[in-house]
C-alpha cells in the first residue's frame, strides 16, 4: 500500500479514508493480529496486579495535577535543567519548534542526526522539513527504519509499522540494503537492521529525541524503549536535541514509580520495558556535552483552556486505547489521517488542529467504550468525543451548507418529532405508510433511498409493525374496563 | 410493587414485542405497571450525534414525565446508560437549578430491566420456560455503562429448557452505534462482519441482548444473508412460559 500522507489538513473525511483499507486484507490482519498479541499480554499482566485500579486512579491523579499546575511545573523544569547544564526552548507551535531545531542543527554544523522514535516530531512534520533544508535523519527504531526505508507512515504510536508483517519488512529491507538472500526470520531482520544502524550511530554525532516524561524536580528526561537504540542515541552523540509536548510533565522522581508500572503493561504487555533511559542537563565526559530540550505548545494550551476536553491533555502515549478498539482494529491508523490514530488520535488531532480540520474524527467511533476502560490515566475519551462532536455540530449550525446536509436535516426533523407525542405518534403513521411500498412480503425492507440506505446496502431492516406499543396499551386498556 | 415502564422511541415503533413481553413479565411476578403514553425519546441519539441542545430539550420532557412515578423499568440498556452518563452533564451545561433537581429525583428511580429483576425484585428465576439454544450479546453500554456483571447469566441460567451456549469475544462492539451505524456504514460493516462470525459460530437458534439497537444491527444482518439465527430481546425469553411461549414462535 503506498503511504497515506498523515497530515491531517490534506486528509479525506474519516468515511472515504477506510475505503482503500477495508479492500486491503493483508493490512487488515496485520493490524487485527498484533493488536490482538498485545491485547493478551496486557490483560495477562493487568491481571496480576491486584492493585491496578488504585495504580490507574494514581495515575490519573498525578496527571490531572500536572495539568492544574503546568505552568509551575513548567518553570520549575526549566529552572532545574538549566542549571544542570541544558538548554530549555519554547515553541508555540510547529513552526516555531522546526525553525528552532534546524538553528541548532545548523549551528553544529549538522549534515546528518541520528533520531529516537518520537511521535512529536511526527506531529510536527519535523523529517520532511530537515530533509528540505538538507538535513538528512536516520530513524534508529527497528519499526521507524522500516518506515522510512520503505517510504510508508506510522500506523500506530507505540508501534508503527504494526500494518507491515515481516515478509514486508524482508521484502523493504532487501530492497534499500541491497541485501538479496535475507530470510524473514526476525532475528535476520534485526541482525540486518542492527548492522545499518551500527555505522550510523558510530559516525553521526547529533541526535534528536522525544520524552515519555520531564522530570520537574530534578530537570530530568525520561526516555523508554525497547532496542536499546535510545540508549545509542544518548551516550554515543555529542550534542541531543529533545522535542516534548509541554504537558508530560511530572512533578517528582518518585512519581515515575506509578508512571513506569502502569506504561509497560498497557504499551506492549511487559512489566518492565526494557531500557529506561534518564538524563539530567550534561554531564562532563558522560553522554552528549550539549543538551536542548524544545518545549512544544502546538494548541496544548488551548486544550488546557477547556475544563472539560483538557484531560486529553493527561495521555501517556501507551496506545491501549487504540489496540482495544473495534474501529481501529479494522482500519489501522492511516484512515486517521493524523500520527496520533485511534480513540485518543481521535480527540486529540482535531483539538490540535482547533477542530478546523479533521471534524470527521471524532464521529469515528461507536462509542463502546473500550478505550476508557483500558485507559491507565482514565481519560473519558467518549465523553471527550461527544464534547468535540457537539462543537462540530454548532459550527455547522452556521454554515449555509447545512441545509443540504441529510444527515443534520434529518436529525432537527426528528427533534420535532419527539418533541411533542402527538407529531411523534402522526410520524410513526407516516412511516408505517411510506415503507409499505419498500416492505417485502416478509415484512422487511431490503432497500431504502437516500441516507436509509446506509443502512440497507448491508442490512435489512425490518418493516414497521402495524400496532406500536402504546398503542397496543391504550387498546388492552379499552378491552379491560 | 408499582412501576413505570419507558419504552423508548425505537422499540415502540419497531419492537413493540419487546414491550409486551416486559409487560407480560412484571405482571406476572405481581409489578403493577403504568406506562405514560406521551413518552417518546431520550435524547440519545441527538446527545450521541452532537446535537446537545436538542437532546437536552428531549431528556428535560422526560424527566418531567415521570415526575410523580417511584421506580421507572426501562427493557434497553443504552437509555438507561444515556440517563446516567450523560443526562448530567448535558442538565449542569444547558439546565438550570430546579431542572437539575428534577434530574437528581429521577435519576434513582431508574432500572434497567435486568436490574429491576435482580436488585430490585430480587428474583432469579421468572419462571420462564425456552427450549431453545441461545446465545447472549453484551451490548457495550450494558457491559462497560451499566457494569450489568453476572445479572443477564444469572436470569438465563435460570430457564427451564433453555440451551445456553457462551459467546467468544462478547466484550467486542457488534459495530452499531447509533447514527455511527449510518455515518460510517462501511466500518460498521467491518465489525459486525467480525461480530456476527463469532455469534453464528456458536451455532444458536437466538442471539439474545438486552439491548434491541445492537439487535436491530445484528438481526438486519442475520436476515440480509438468511441466517439460520434470529435476534430476540431477553424480556421475551424471560416472558415466555410452556403455556404461553414467546410471540416470535407463534
Amino acid at each position: 500500500m503506498s503511504a497515506a500522507i498523515l497530515d491531517p489538513k490534506l486528509a479525506p473525511p474519516f468515511r472515504d479514508a477506510v475505503l482503500p483499507v477495508l479492500r486491503n486484507p493483508m493490512l487488515r490482519k496485520n493490524v487485527a493480529h498484533a493488536t490482538q498479541v498485545i491485547q493478551n499480554k496486557r490483560a495477562k499482566l493487568v491481571a496480576e496486579k491486584t492493585d491496578w485500579q488504585e495504580l490507574r486512579a494514581s495515575a490519573s491523579a498525578i496527571r490531572t495535577h500536572v495539568l492544574e499546575n503546568l505552568g509551575a511545573y513548567l518553570e520549575q523544569f526549566e529552572e532545574r535543567c538549566t542549571a544542570a547544564g541544558g538548554v530549555v526552548h519554547w515553541a508555540s507551535d510547529a513552526n516555531e519548534a522546526r525553525a528552532i531545531i534546524l538553528d541548532l542543527l545548523r549551528q553544529e554544523n549538522a549534515t546528518e542526526a541520528i533520531k529516537i522514535k518520537t511521535m512529536t516530531s511526527a506531529e510536527i512534520q519535523l523529517n520532511p522539513y530537515l530533509e528540505t533544508a538538507g538535513i538528512t535523519v536516520h530513524e534508529t527504531d527497528l519499526a521507524e527504519i522500516i518506515l522510512q526505508l520503505g517510504k510508508e507512515e506510522p500506523s500506530h504510536i507505540v508501534v508503527p509499522a504494526l500494518h507491515i508483517n515481516r515478509s514486508q519488512v524482508r521484502e523493504i529491507f532487501s530492497r534499500t540494503m541491497h541485501l538479496e538472500n535475507l530470510s524473514d526470520d526476525p532475528k535476520a531482520l534485526t541482525a540486518a537492521a542492527r548492522h545499518y544502524l551500527r555505522e550510523k550511530f558510530l559516525r553521526v554525532p547529533t541526535a534528536i529525541s522525544g520524552a515519555n516524561f520531564l522530570i520537574a524536580e530534578t530537570g530530568a528526561v525520561a526516555v523508554v524503549e525497547s532496542e536499546g537504540n535510545g540508549r545509542m542515541c544518548l551516550t554515543l552523540p555529542e550534542t541531543m536535541i529533545t522535542v516534548v509536548g509541554v504537558e508530560k510533565v511530572l512533578p517528582r522522581f518518585q512519581d515515575l514509580e506509578v508512571m513506569l508500572q502502569i506504561l509497560a503493561r498497557s504499551a506492549t504487555g511487559e512489566r518492565m520495558n526494557p531500557y529506561t533511559s534518564l538524563w539530567t542537563g550534561v554531564t562532563p565526559g558522560d553522554g552528549p556535552q550539549r543538551f536542548h530540550v524544545v518545549l512544544l505548545d502546538n494548541e496544548r494550551t488551548s486544550i488546557l483552556a477547556r475544563p472539560k476536553e483538557r484531560q486529553t491533555l493527561k495521555c501517556i502515549r501507551c496506545a491501549a486505547c487504540m489496540n482495544h478498539c473495534p474501529v481501529y482494529r479494522q482500519t489501522g491508523g492511516h484512515a486517521y489521517g493524523s500520527c496520533y490514530p485511534g480513540p485518543i488520535g481521535a480527540i486529540l488531532t482535531p483539538q490540535l488542529m482547533r477542530m478546523e480540520y479533521a471534524q470527521t474524527l471524532p464521529f469515528a467511533s461507536s462509542l463502546c467504550g473500550a478505550c476508557f476502560e483500558v485507559c491507565p490515566v482514565k481519560i473519558d475519551i467518549p465523553a471527550v468525543l461527544l464534547d468535540l462532536r457537539a462543537d462540530a455540530v454548532n459550527i455547522e449550525r452556521k454554515e449555509a451548507k447545512r441545509a443540504f446536509d441529510l444527515m443534520y436535516l434529518g436529525l432537527r426533523v426528528a427533534n420535532t418529532i419527539f418533541s411533542r407525542p402527538w407529531i411523534f405518534h402522526t410520524a410513526q403513521w407516516f412511516g408505517r405508510v411510506g415503507l409499505r411500498a419498500f416492505t417485502g412480503k416478509d415484512g422487511w425492507i431490503k432497500w431504502l433511498p437516500s441516507i436509509g440506505g446506509r443502512w440497507t446496502h448491508n442490512r435489512d431492516l425490518r418493516g414497521l409493525p402495524s400496532q406500536s406499543f402504546h398503542e397496543w396499551w391504550a387498546a388492552r386498556a379499552k378491552e379491560t374496563k | 410493587m408499582r412501576a413505570s415502564l419507558f419504552i423508548a422511541c425505537y422499540n415502540d415503533s419497531l419492537f413493540p414485542e419487546t414491550g409486551r413481553a416486559v409487560t407480560r413479565l412484571l405482571e406476572r411476578l405481581g409489578v403493577e405497571l403504568d406506562f405514560h403514553p406521551g413518552q417518546t425519546c431520550c435524547g440519545q441519539m441527538h446527545a450521541n450525534s452532537g446535537f446537545r441542545a436538542e437532546a437536552f430539550s428531549q431528556a428535560k420532557r422526560l424527566v418531567r414525565l415521570y415526575e410523580k412515578d417511584e421506580i421507572v423499568v426501562i427493557p434497553g440498556s443504552s437509555c438507561v446508560a444515556m440517563m446516567r452518563e450523560q443526562y448530567p452533564g448535558i442538565f449542569q451545561e444547558l439546565g438550570n437549578e430546579s431542572q437539575r433537581q428534577e434530574l437528581a429525583a429521577f435519576l434513582p428511580k431508574v432500572y434497567e430491566l435486568s436490574e429491576f429483576l435482580i436488585d430490585k425484585l430480587q428474583v432469579e428465576d421468572v419462571g420462564a420456560y425456552f427450549p431453545h439454544r441461545v446465545t447472549y450479546h453484551a451490548s457495550c453500554h450494558g457491559l462497560r455503562g451499566l457494569h450489568l456483571g453476572d445479572r443477564p447469566f444469572r436470569l438465563l441460567s435460570k430457564v427451564r429448557g433453555i440451551d445456553f451456549v457462551p459467546l467468544e469475544n462478547m466484550d467486542r462492539c457488534c459495530g452499531f452505534g447509533g447514527t455511527f451505524s449510518v455515518k460510517n456504514p462501511e466500518i460498521s460493516q467491518a465489525m459486525l462482519t467480525v461480530k456476527l462470525h463469532d455469534i453464528l459460530s456458536t451455532k444458536a437458534e437466538f442471539c439474545t441482548a438486552l439491548d434491541n439497537s445492537c439487535l436491530m444491527h445484528l438481526g438486519g444482518a442475520m436476515h440480509r444473508q438468511y441466517a439460520a439465527m434470529r435476534t430476540i430481546h431477553m424480556a421475551e425469553i424471560l416472558a415466555s412460559t410452556e403455556d404461553c411461549p414467546t410471540e416470535v414462535l407463534t
